[in-house]
């Protein structure tokens, strides 16, 4: 692979979207590749809007991701979606877990939640959008959601489906191995 | 052994200061730099704590130096100024034992209230200056860092930014080698630093800047205990149209940027390399400087007379990146789609915290707040908008009592200070002293949720556990702000609302200092399990409003002016239920 592979994950503070750059990380690091990950801590934490940049291949130099690089744009929530898209290069897939969550911009009435928003995305975007939040009420736990979205990501990553649920196995609570697996095959397999 | 590892900037850092063999390391935690004491205290053979503040830190780390072992301390860039009085005079006095103060900026100000250069503090300190480029750097560099200290009898600066620091990257671990201590002499000369001994170091403080200036133009390598050489400054000649110097993150962007180009890759960015830099320039055609924040490297540069193109072209201000070098040197179209306009999405404080419900009381009672560092800060935000001001760690206090003394005490009748339990600790309790001392009238609200909460919950001296989760005597803040002789002090449950409403309006209006003591800890401490979740009654619900006015993240209006609770947000605290007048929101077991 000459080329280094770009991914982003964006959503809210508080939505965990550490795990997911954390199986991420894990499956690279097993495919022998070099990486560099960058993430945000602190303030921006609470509530806030949140990005982690993962870049991996044969050697990477910088450790973000920037405008018009991304081959895979992971967001949790489709306000972030949009915030991000402009990051995707050409032909990039853009990832959604369809879920609002309002910024207290809009609680407040500053501001207005955009509608439409994976409508007018998939104008521009290869969007790939899925409702995680119902298809893990489907598997009986709501908090998989996560590995949901990373399965319908995965589709667009260059890693085999035994190696992701490996690391998804070394990775999660081994009390919730079975389950998270479950939740990551839903989004592969969608 | 060439164990590999994907680690943090920080986790790197921490992983260098243990295989250079460190045996002491103080700090306070402060984004970006906390990461660095929490993975230090995992290696037991490295003594690590929790000061209340980096001057203290600081102070502990000289000590062990002085001592004839290894040493550090950690802290952000703006703790670095309250560490600037030992650091100072500890360049004077030198390093028995190697003595390393890692300092983290913030390029882009993701979690700090300024943007200062700590390359600046450190060419007034007269101490040098390394900075790494990514996790494996930062731990051959913290390495390094302590073989010059000792080699040049210096305190040493290993500086780093945000990026850095929490970007993770592969590094390859070697093993742990402790320099034998060095044997204590009394040396009254070095040590003592009173004006007779202090003239003299300072001849010795200007001649070993020169000295490591000279020494950095030869390429400083290190040798034992690394699994390679690390070259301190180095240059790599590619094609001479564009050359750039720079240093740490910026470095990476250059790579990603213009592989090609040549560049003279700085790891000490103080003192600089004057011949190496000459050498360099007359070599490219065109030379940038690329650093984020001050120009401190250019200005050095272009006093040399040497031409370079510099801030004028790239900013003083944020992070940069590889598209920057590629619109201003490349002129490249990037063609990049434009970004959307969108709602911001500002951090808050979480559900359930215990702030939230204070600043509630404060807003209803139409108080100002002046503010501090921490968590708390949020409380400047709509819809609590609250806090009216916030300047350093310990300020509420002080600035408070400053208002008193320029308005007089009826000025005050509707103010408080705000100050979290890790900060009143760490600064307030010395500017509450001089409220007291001075005869000042303020009103003082702690809000001990038990923990440094905006960094991700250290301990400190009030909470009883060390950095080591060792159980010890807490200090007792009410027992602290009583032995000040404070006759009012009052401790109050965060979310007893009445009673806060209570306290607040009686001590607000009275003649003398008086501390409220807000006591909840912090609803992400593992230990905090509210029993009940709240749902809303729609039938009673009379849309009044009252319940999203604290702005509870897990509370939405619906369209028809009713309210949803997020039930996987909602920690179950009981405020919204609480203020609702119509018994529409009641509490349910989890």
């Amino acid at each position: 692979m000459a080329e280094t592979k770009n991914i982003m994950i964006v959503g809210v503070g508080g939505q965990g979207t550490l795990l997911t750059s954390r199986i991420l990380g894990g499956i690279i690091l097993t495919a022998g590749y070099d990486v560099k990950l960058s993430e945000v801590h602190g303030m921006a934490q609470r509530g806030g809007s949140v990005v982690t940049f993962v870049r991996y291949g044969e050697k990477v130099a910088e450790p973000i991701v920037e405008e018009g690089q991304a081959d895979v744009l992971i967001a949790f929530e489709r306000l972030e979606a949009l915030r991000y898209a402009h990051f995707l290069k050409p032909g990039g897939a853009l990832v959604i877990n369809d879920q609002r969550i309002d910024p207290i911009t809009v609680v407040t009435g500053v501001a207005q939640y955009p509608e439409n928003i994976i409508e007018d995305l998939s104008k521009t975007y290869k969007v790939y959008s899925v409702d995680a939040a119902a298809e893990a009420l489907k598997l009986g736990n709501s908090r998989v959601f996560n590995n949901i979205v990373l399965g319908v990501a995965a589709q667009h990553m260059d890693f085999s489906k035994e190696d992701w649920l490996d690391v998804i196995a070394k990775t999660v609570p081994p009390k919730t191995i079975e389950i998270n697996q479950k939740a990551f095959l839903v989004g592969y397999e969608m | 052994m060439s164990e590999k590892k994907v680690m943090l900037g920080n986790e790197a850092i921490a992983r260098g200061a243990y295989e250079a063999g460190v045996k002491v390391s103080s700090a306070y935690p402060g984004t970006p730099s906390t990461e660095i004491s929490e993975n230090l205290v995992k290696y037991p053979e490295v003594y690590c704590e929790w000061a209340p503040n980096e001057k203290v830190a600081m102070e502990v780390a000289v000590g062990a130096s002085i001592s004839g072992v290894r040493a550090m301390a950690s802290m952000k860039h703006v703790g670095f100024n309250v560490a600037a009085d030992p650091m100072y005079t500890a360049a004077y006095i030198g390093a028995t034992g190697g003595l390393v103060a890692v300092v983290a900026d913030d390029p882009g100000m993701y979690s700090s209230q300024n943007e200062q250069d700590t390359r600046q503090i450190c060419r007034a300190a007269q101490v040098p200056v390394l900075e790494p480029s990514d996790s494996q750097e930062a731990k051959d560099f913290m390495k390094l860092a302590f073989d010059l200290s000792e080699q040049f009898d210096t305190p040493m600066v290993l500086r780093t930014t945000t990026r850095l620091a929490h970007s993770q990257g592969v590094v390859a671990l070697e093993d742990r080698v402790v320099p034998e201590d060095k044997p204590y002499e009394r040396n009254i000369a070095k040590n003592v630093m009173m004006p007779g001994n202090a003239i003299k170091r300072h001849v010795f403080v200007e001649q070993r800047l020169k000295d490591m200036a000279e020494a950095a133009n030869t390429l400083v390598v290190a040798k034992e205990g690394f699994s390679k050489d690390v070259p301190l400054n180095r240059v790599e000649m590619n094609d001479t149209k564009i050359g750039f110097i720079t240093s740490g993150i910026p470095y990476t962007y250059v790579k990603e940027a213009c592989p090609n180009a040549s560049v003279l890759k700085l790891g000490l960015v103080h003192p600089l390399p004057k011949k190496l830099i000459e050498e360099f320039a007359s070599k490219v055609d065109t030379l940038y400087i690329f650093e984020e924040l001050e120009p401190v490297i250019e200005e050095q540069v272009r006093a040399w007379g040497i031409d370079c193109i510099g801030k004028e072209a790239f900013t003083v201000q944020g992070e940069y990146s590889a598209n920057m070098i590629r619109k201003v040197v490349l002129k490249e179209d990037l063609s990049i789609n434009t970004p959307a306009k969108v709602p911001a999405r500002p951090p808050l404080l979480c559900p359930g915290c215990p702030h939230r419900s204070v600043y509630t009381v404060l807003n209803k009672l139409k108080i100002h707040a002046a503010g501090d560092i921490g968590c708390y800060t949020l409380g400047a935000v709509a819809p609590l908008s609250v806090v009216d001001t916030t300047i350093c760690m310990g300020a509420s206090i002080s600035s408070l009592h400053g208002m008193e003394m320029a308005k007089g005490k009826e000025y005050i009748k509707n103010w408080v200070a705000v100050i979290g339990d890790s900060t009143f600790m760490h600064t307030g309790v010395n500017s509450l002293m001089n409220m007291v001392y001075n005869q000042g009238t303020g009103t003082v609200i702690i809000l001990d949720n038990s923990t440094t909460g905006m960094t991700g919950h250290q301990d400190h001296a009030a909470t009883g556990k060390t950095l080591q989760g060792k159980v010890v005597p807490a200090i007792n803040i009410y027992h602290l702000c009583k032995s000040m002789g404070i006759e009012h002090v009052t401790e109050v449950n965060a979310f007893d609302i009445k009673e806060l409403e209570k306290v607040i309006k009686e001590e607000v209006a009275r003649d003398a200092v008086s501390v409220i003591i807000t006591k909840s800890p912090c609803a992400l401490l593992k230990e905090v399990h509210f029993p009940n979740k709240c749902v809303p009654v729609p039938e009673k619900c009379k849309k009044c409003g009252m319940c999203l006015k604290p702005g509870c993240p897990a509370l939405t209006k619906n369209e028809d002016g009713t309210i949803s609770i997020d039930a996987t947000m909602c920690n179950g605290c009981g405020l919204c239920k609480n203020l609702c007048p119509f018994d529409a929101i009641e509490e349910v077991a989890k």
